[in-house]
This record gives C-alpha cells, sequence and structure tokens, in this order.
C-alpha cells in the first residue's frame, strides 16, 4: 500500500526528470554537443548523488511550511502538484514543479486547517523573484570575463569547441547535482514527515536514513524520466528555444547549476552564518526560471538586445497562477480522498515528532524555534562537549516526548 | 581526452594545409598570366598543370575535412559556416585553374599596351585572394584581425575593378576587330571574378564571425 502512495511523488518525479534535465543537457544534445546516452547517465548518476547527500536543506523549508503527515495526504499533494504540472504544461503555460508543490501544500495546509508558516512562505516566494535575478547576474557577469578573455586567448575554434564539450559535461553533471539537491524536496518532500523507510546499515560502510532511502527513489524516478522521455525536451529546448552560441549555452547552464546550488547547499548556508553573513534560504527553486534568468543575463550583456518582455510577462504570472491552481487542486483532492476514499490524510500531534528527527539529524548547533533552548548535536568533536551535549540532546528530546503525550492526550 | 585533442590537431593542421593550397593556387595563376603574356609557353603549360594538380589535391582534402566535421560532429554549431566558406574558397581556387585553362584553350590575342594592365589586375585579384584567406584562417583563431583582412579584400576588389575599366577602355579605343576586343574584355572579366568571388567570400566569412563572437 505505501508503494501506491508514492506512486503519486514517482510520477512527479518521472515529470521532473523529463523535463527538468533538459534545462541541463538541452543545449548541448540538441546542439549535438554531447550525445544523449552520456548526458542521461551523468544526469541520472548525479541527480541521485545530489538528491540523497545535499537532498534535505530545501525539504526542511517545505516542511516548515506545511508537514504533510500522513502518507495518503503526501500521496494526494504529490498527486494534486503532478495533476497542476501536466495541465499548465498541455495549456502550454510556464510552470514549475516547485511552484506546484508548494501550492499543494498550502491546499492542504488549508484542508487540514494547519497553519501556515507565513514566514516560510514569504522566504519562498522571495526566493522564486530572486532565482531568475541571480541567475541573471552570474550568466552577465560571467559573459563579460569570458568573452574578452576568449578573444584574446586565440583559441582554434575547434580546441574551443572541444574544452566546450568538455566544459558542458562538467557543468552539466553539477548541475544535475544541484537539480538532484534541490528539487528532490518538490518530489520528495511531501513524504518526508509520513516516511515509511527505516535506517538501512550496508555493512560497516555507510547507513542510508529513512529519508535518504526516500530520496533514492525519488532520484530513480528522476532518472527514468530522464532516459525515457527528456530526449524530445532536450531537441525542442537545445533548438527551438535557446538559440544559442555554445559558449553562452555553457554560462547559462553554469549560472543555473550555481543558483540551485546556492539554494540547496547547507554547506553554503553554514558557512554564512558562521561569517555573520546573511544566509541564502535553502528552497527549492525552478531550474527553467533559472535557465530563463541565465539567457536574460547574456541578452543584457549584449546590450538588451531582443528581450520579450511578453514572454517574462507570462513566466512572472506563473509564480502566481501556479501555486493558485495546485492549491485548489489540493483542496478538493483531499476533500475527495478524506470523504470519498475514506482515506486519513492528517495525522493529528504528528507534527513535533518530525521536528525531533531533523534535530537528530543535524551537524550543527540548532536553535529550537519555540524555546531559547541551544541544543548540541552529538557528533560535535570535543569530548567534554559531547558528553554535556549529549545529556542536553537527551534532557531536551525527553522534554519534547513529554509534550507530544501531552498533545496526544489532549487530543483523544 | 588526449585522443580527442590529438584528432582536433590534425584536423587543424589539415585545415591550414587546405588553405595554403588555395594560396599555391593564386600564385600559380598570377605566374601563369604573366608567362602567357610573355609568350613562355612551356613555362605557362607547367603553371597550368601545377594548378590542376593543386585543385585536384584541395578537392580530396576538402572532402576529407567535410567527413570528419560530420562524422564527429565537430563544432555542431559552426559547421554549416565553416563548410560553407570551405567550399567558397574552392570555388575561388577552381576560378583561377578554370581561368588558366582558357588562356590555353583560346589563346587570346593582348595587345601589347595592356599587358601591363593585365598583369596589374592579376597582382590585385590574387592579393585579393590571399587576403580573403588570411581572414578566413582568423576567423578560426584571431577574431580581431578578420575585419583587417576583410577590409584589404574589399580594397583589392575595388582595385582591380579600376583596372579592368581603364583595361577595357583602351581596348575599345584600338582599331582591333570586334571580336579580338571582346576576347580581351572576357578574359580581363574572369581575372576581375577572382577578386569578385573573393570578396563573396568575405561577405559570407563576416556573418559567421558575427555569429561566433557575439
Amino acid at each position: 500500500m505505501i508503494w501506491f502512495y508514492l506512486i503519486s511523488g514517482l510520477f512527479l518525479g518521472w515529470s521532473l526528470g523529463a523535463n527538468d534535465a533538459a534545462n541541463i543537457f538541452g543545449t548541448a544534445v540538441g546542439s549535438r554537443m554531447i550525445k544523449f546516452r552520456t548526458a542521461a547517465i551523468v544526469s541520472a548518476v548525479f541527480v541521485v548523488l545530489g538528491a540523497v547527500i545535499s537532498g534535505a536543506g530545501a525539504t526542511q523549508t517545505l516542511g516548515k511550511l506545511g508537514a504533510v503527515n500522513a502518507i495518503a495526504g503526501s500521496f494526494t499533494v504529490a498527486l494534486s502538484a503532478a495533476v497542476t504540472v501536466t495541465w499548465m504544461t498541455k495549456l502550454k503555460m510556464p510552470v514549475s514543479t516547485s511552484q506546484a508543490i508548494v501550492g499543494a501544500i498550502i491546499g492542504w495546509n488549508f484542508f487540514t486547517g494547519s497553519p501556515t508558516d507565513i514566514n516560510s512562505l514569504i522566504k519562498i516566494v522571495a526566493t522564486w523573484v530572486l532565482c531568475p535575478l541571480l541567475a541573471a547576474a552570474f550568466a552577465f557577469v560571467f559573459y563579460k570575463i569570458t568573452m574578452p578573455v576568449l578573444t584574446r586567448t586565440k583559441i582554434h575554434l575547434l580546441e574551443q569547441d572541444s574544452y566546450n564539450r568538455v566544459g558542458l559535461l562538467l557543468v552539466g553533471a553539477f548541475g544535475a547535482y544541484s537539480l538532484g539537491a534541490n528539487n528532490i524536496a518538490n518530489v520528495m518532500g511531501v513524504f518526508v514527515p509520513a516516511n515509511p523507510f527505516n535506517d538501512l546499515s550496508l555493512g560497516s560502510l555507510f547507513t542510508l536514513s529513512g529519508t535518504q532511502q526516500l530520496f533514492l527513489l525519488g532520484a530513480i524516478a528522476i532518472s527514468v524520466g530522464v532516459f525515457t522521455y527528456s530526449y524530445k525536451v532536450m531537441m525542442t529546448v537545445g533548438n527551438d528555444l535557446l538559440k544559442l552560441t555554445p559558449i553562452a549555452a555553457l554560462i547559462v547552464v553554469l549560472s543555473e547549476s550555481i543558483v540551485l546550488f546556492l539554494f540547496a547547499s547547507k554547506g553554503i548556508e553554514t558557512w554564512l552564518a558562521s561569517h555573520g553573513l546573511p544566509t541564502i534560504p535553502l528552497v527549492p527553486v525552478s531550474s527553467s526560471h533559472a535557465v530563463i534568468g541565465g539567457i536574460v543575463g547574456i541578452v543584457l550583456a549584449k546590450k538588451g538586445r531582443g528581450i520579450n518582455i511578453k514572454v517574462l510577462g507570462k513566466i512572472s504570472s506563473g509564480w502566481i497562477t501556479t501555486p493558485i491552481i495546485a492549491a485548489i487542486i489540493s483542496f478538493i483532492a483531499l476533500y475527495f480522498a478524506q470523504n470519498v476514499f475514506e482515506q486519513k490524510v492528517v495525522t493529528p500531534g504528528r507534527e513535533t515528532k518530525v521536528e525531533i528527527q531533523e534535530i537528530d539529524t543535524k551537524n550543527e548547533i540548532i536553535r529550537k524555534e519555540n524555546s531559547d533552548e541551544i541544543i548540541f548535536n552529538e557528533n560535535i568533536d570535543d569530548e567534554n562537549h559531547s558528553k554535556s551535549n549529549t545529556e542536553s540532546t537527551t534532557e531536551s528530546d525527553q522534554k519534547n516526548k513529554d509534550k507530544i503525550e501531552r498533545d496526544e492526550n489532549s487530543i483523544y | 581526452m588526449a585522443v580527442l585533442f590529438k584528432k582536433i590537431k590534425r584536423l587543424e593542421s589539415q585545415i591550414d594545409n587546405y588553405l595554403d593550397l588555395v594560396v599555391k593556387g593564386g600564385f600559380l595563376f598570377k605566374q601563369g598570366v604573366k608567362y602567357y603574356l610573355e609568350d613562355q609557353t612551356e613555362e605557362f603549360e607547367k603553371r597550368m598543370e601545377s594548378i590542376d594538380t593543386t585543385e585536384s589535391d584541395a578537392d580530396h582534402l576538402r572532402r576529407k575535412i567535410e567527413t570528419k566535421l560530420y562524422l564527429e560532429t565537430l563544432i555542431p554549431e559552426s559547421r554549416g559556416d565553416v563548410l560553407g566558406l570551405l567550399e567558397a574558397c574552392d570555388k575561388v581556387l577552381n576560378m583561377t585553374a578554370e581561368t588558366l585553362h582558357q588562356f590555353s584553350v583560346e589563346i587570346p590575342f593582348i595587345l601589347p599596351e595592356v599587358k601591363n594592365y593585365y598583369i596589374e589586375l592579376t597582382e590585385a585579384s590574387i592579393s585579393a585572394l590571399e587576403e580573403m584567406v588570411a581572414a578566413v584562417r582568423a576567423y578560426f583563431a584571431d577574431s580581431k584581425r578578420v575585419r583587417d583582412h576583410i577590409n584589404k579584400v574589399q580594397l583589392y576588389e575595388s582595385e582591380s575593378d579600376k583596372i579592368a575599366a581603364k583595361l577595357k577602355r583602351i581596348v575599345f579605343r584600338t582599331d582591333i576587330q570586334l571580336s579580338q576586343k571582346m576576347h580581351m574584355r572576357y578574359f580581363a572579366l574572369h581575372i576581375e571574378n577572382i577578386a569578385d568571388e573573393a570578396e563573396d567570400v568575405c561577405d559570407r566569412l563576416s556573418i559567421a564571425a558575427i555569429k561566433r563572437f557575439n
């Protein structure tokens, strides 16, 4: 039954793989700089690595927006997002999986009466605007630096072509890693609070946590999407939409990959925080928007020739329409799931448990949101600290467990 | 990776060799016309044979380059431009060989007072051809030089037009048979056409250069 519930997430993953891999390798494959097989293999491997290694950051932000804590609820939310994406794609409307899933989660919040964390919502929406702007800024700067260097270095066209191929492959691998790290939250994020998997130890080599197994499954679905359907999309993107020079294409993909990575990297967030700098929110962003931002950056670097304001307006309208449509579909679907199919779409009081699981997996100091208490993780190297910190963690876990019991008693 | 770069280097040198052959064709043409005007038939025939061999070698090499570019899917974005440029260069080379052949077959009568004009016209046209080759070489590696060479081609082409006009004026104002006048005009036109064709290649090249560096 659990596998059935995961189908909607896997479907969403498949469609993400089919569509978004084209944002990374579309130009390279469409222009035949890289063979589709090579691109698909590199995408699949690096999407899986990105999802399993760095997928947690953006997922936590989605979890804060609304922790869908019953598997039937997760199924319905993911299905609503998938339906929205498919429907809007059919209508040839600009659509982003990230926006669809956020809308669907808000739909779940409304339906179940769970509060929507406005701060998280503002953070997410701000990121949608920031993502293409940042990609445009990166592409602009890279283009301005690269072109004079290329003109001065006098590299032969054929050699430049070879460097470009290698560059597209490397940047594509980085892009696929970033896509996996950032967008796995869209595919499997809603299943994390209702995660059915237990930790899995593979000998003494490493342990895959339940969440990582879930991400692995989602990443495999993305990879299947890449192998089975992305070729057509890549050819379309490569030949119709992105008629760029190979250098410009490389810059666009690099900018897109950096942006996706920035919005998924816990390492960068911790580094910025430790240096007292403003942190970048870990939020699933749209790779399509990042690509469009990158292209706009290139166009601006070429003194703004050929920007189609109408197209930009159409894309921006998607920031509003997609989440609203997804929220409405999610609300209606949840109503049917609960009242017609008699499925449990929400588990009262389970939200706090999820919060404890998150705290346990963190490797840095975490300030718990609803108290001023600082909890240290037991992985900190200093032994003395470790001892006292473990005690502190155990104490706080006990407090939280007591709170859950109190919550559950009050519900029943 | 090393294999890929080795292949690329080999192809680069093949393209260079091809362009060398085009320049060689121009040089042989210049010598051939000079020997024809000086009535050195034996030397003229030798140049004609050499230009035939050069043309055939260039054709063979060009096909090899084209096949490689397609089979190994190299420079997919610029392949069309590169192949177009190489074929256009080949057309210029063919024109030199063909014109020299026409001298050999038709043995045109040339007025002694216009012989120098023919030599000047040939030099201007072949200079245009040489600058055209330099522009094509620059397209592959040194973008800034493309424009300089294209400008020179345009200058030589305009120079060849002026010389050809002068030559025709003199020819048509002399008291010889109309057929001879027409024949001389015909050969002046053919030599002049080499510069025109070189200019056409450069027009194509300037668009290709814009596409590549923007």
